[in-house]
């Protein structure tokens, strides 16, 4: 008879043996763990978060909606001032800047005339298909551009002369016709690009205009194809500003699809600083294209201008139409 | 007057999800928009901790001064509500909060948004305190009755407490001092440009 001592300890040694028999087939999850690690006093904190060079705080989440795993998001207020402050800077200077130095030509040139006189003899320069274009994306790029700007500004300058109610519900009707404006927009924009790319390649002659103050400075008229630099300009900021403002315009219109509250801040500030440029650009297109060049909205009106319109700003294009023949000289209506 | 905070104590929040749960029940909150969540950091790792968020109804906020038609406003006990009649949808409010609290219902075209929905603070809106009208657009108004928010009132660890800023942020101080650890007060220093000092 062995002592029962003995025995406890052989039995005491096999269960020992069969909990690390069990630990080692199966190691619990924190095995691996130093059992320093006091999780108390290693809790992640917010102050260490924040402190991060990109301060976020994220984490996971169980509902479906992805962008609420974002906790604190601390760039909000970048984008805050940006909208309450610098977008207000950009809209008062090239607006209000664009429409002084407007004001200040209008005082010193006035309106421009046709040097000769109105011949009284038209050639076509726009075909119907052109103005089409034109008035289809001119058109959307005005109702977009109000009612941008009234989402941007309109609750300074406009809704304390409306009141809060009739201001939300105007706000709210522009903000669908912004939607909605923006797809035939786009589509204007197309157009323009196909229609006219040709004849707005930046060439030598256009270095010419820019050297002779393109006709705005001084009273000489440098020679111009169809576009002259000028216009060209129009063109290319119209192509490549309505470009950005397209991707931008088509990210917000379809908010958090393939994007992060930081992509959406980004193209909200595309969007808002591209189109205030834009605006600007636009306003002055506006006044040289109606009341500061005689002769020049017939362009976009009937389509035909005045012959000698057209030999003034154009030289080059008019010489070329009128080699062409045929629908060079048609008599006044 | 009080100044009505949230604070959720993260050491004690156990993720259990009764708050957001509590909150849509209350007040009838439409499928797909979540007036509170509950985030997990470091999830899985030693020392992760999970904090309930929704609308902190912060000082000087980042929703009302973006607003482009103005329909936020500030209580006398400093709840930040809006107004639905005037919100359009624009999504600005979103951009701008740091806690990611508007939320939209997706009504109409493209991801177009209808009016925006967040966290009432159990306050209600513009409407007469405790109308139909009210309760539809806002969800139910504990405050007017007395009551604190459902959320914190129903929280079983006591994680998230809500009230006046000064008796919650002592209730959260004598709490880090007897268990001699604490990982802040999530969201304060964003909010209302304080912290609890503990």
């Amino acid at each position: 008879m062995r002592p029962l001592s003995q025995i406890v300890a052989r039995l005491a040694s096999a269960v020992a043996l069969c909990i690390s028999l069990i630990c080692v087939a199966v190691p619990p999850a924190g095995a691996q763990q130093p059992t320093s690690i006091n999780p108390t006093a290693s809790s992640v904190k917010e102050e260490q978060l924040l402190r991060q060079l990109n301060p976020t705080v994220a984490g996971r989440i169980t509902i479906p909606d992805g962008k609420a795993a974002v906790l604190i998001q601390p760039a909000g207020q970048d984008w805050r001032s940006f909208h309450q402050t610098t977008q207000a800077w950009i809209g008062a200077i090239t607006i209000l800047g664009m429409g002084g130095v407007i004001l200040a030509f209008y005082f010193v040139r006035g309106r421009i005339p046709i040097g000769a006189g109105p011949s009284g003899k038209f050639i076509l320069r726009f075909n119907g298909f052109e103005r089409f274009v034109h008035w289809l994306t001119a058109g959307c790029f005005i109702v977009l551009a109000l009612t941008g700007l009234n989402i941007s500004f309109g609750k300074t300058l406009v809704m304390p002369l409306l009141g809060a109610e009739a201001f939300a519900f105007i706000s709210q009707m522009g903000k669908f016709a912004h939607n909605f404006l923006a797809f035939p927009f786009m589509l204007g924009l197309v157009f323009m690009f196909l229609v006219w790319v040709k004849d707005n390649v930046p060439n030598a002659i256009d270095v010419a205009w820019f050297k002779a103050g393109g006709g705005l400075i001084g009273s000489a008229h440098p020679p111009a194809k169809k576009f002259n630099g000028g216009q060209k300009l129009i063109f290319w900021s119209v192509i490549l500003g309505g470009a950005a403002l397209s991707v931008s315009g088509v990210l917000l219109l379809f908010p958090f699809t393939g994007t992060t509250i930081a992509d959406m801040q980004l193209a909200q500030m595309v969007h808002a600083a591209v189109s205030l440029v834009l605006v600007g650009i636009m306003i002055a297109h506006i006044y040289i294209g109606s009341v500061g060049m005689e002769g020049a909205f017939d362009a976009m009106g009937s389509g035909q201008v005045d012959l000698n319109w057209a030999k003034e700003h154009h030289s080059l294009w008019a010489a070329e139409q009128g080699a062409k023949g045929g629908r060079s000289a048609q008599p006044a209506e | 007057m009080a100044r009505m905070k949230f604070l959720c104590d993260a050491d004690r929040c156990i993720e259990c999800n009764a708050c957001v749960t509590a909150c849509k029940n209350e007040h009838e909150v439409p499928w797909g928009i979540n007036r509170r969540r509950v985030v997990t950091i470091n999830d899985g790792k030693p020392g992760e901790r999970s904090v309930s968020m929704a609308c902190m109804h912060c000082t000087d906020a980042p929703c009302a001064a973006v607003c482009p038609v103005d329909c936020f406003y500030t209580t006398a006990d400093g709840v930040v509500l809006h107004s639905k009649d005037l919100c359009i949808g624009c999504g600005y409010c979103f951009y701008a909060c740091p806690f990611g609290a508007p939320q939209y219902p997706r009504v109409g075209n493209f991801g177009s948004r209808g009016k925006m929905d967040k966290c009432t603070y159990c306050a209600g809106g513009p409407e007469a305190d405790g109308s139909a009208a009210e309760y539809a657009k806002y969800g139910s108004n504990r405050l007017a009755e007395g009551k604190l928010p459902l959320c914190a009132e129903m929280c079983s660890t006591k994680a998230l407490l809500a009230g006046d800023g000064e008796i919650i942020a002592s209730i959260y101080r004598e709490r880090v001092l007897k268990r001699g650890y604490g990982s802040g007060a999530w969201g304060w220093s964003t909010a209302y440009k304080e912290t609890v000092k503990t």
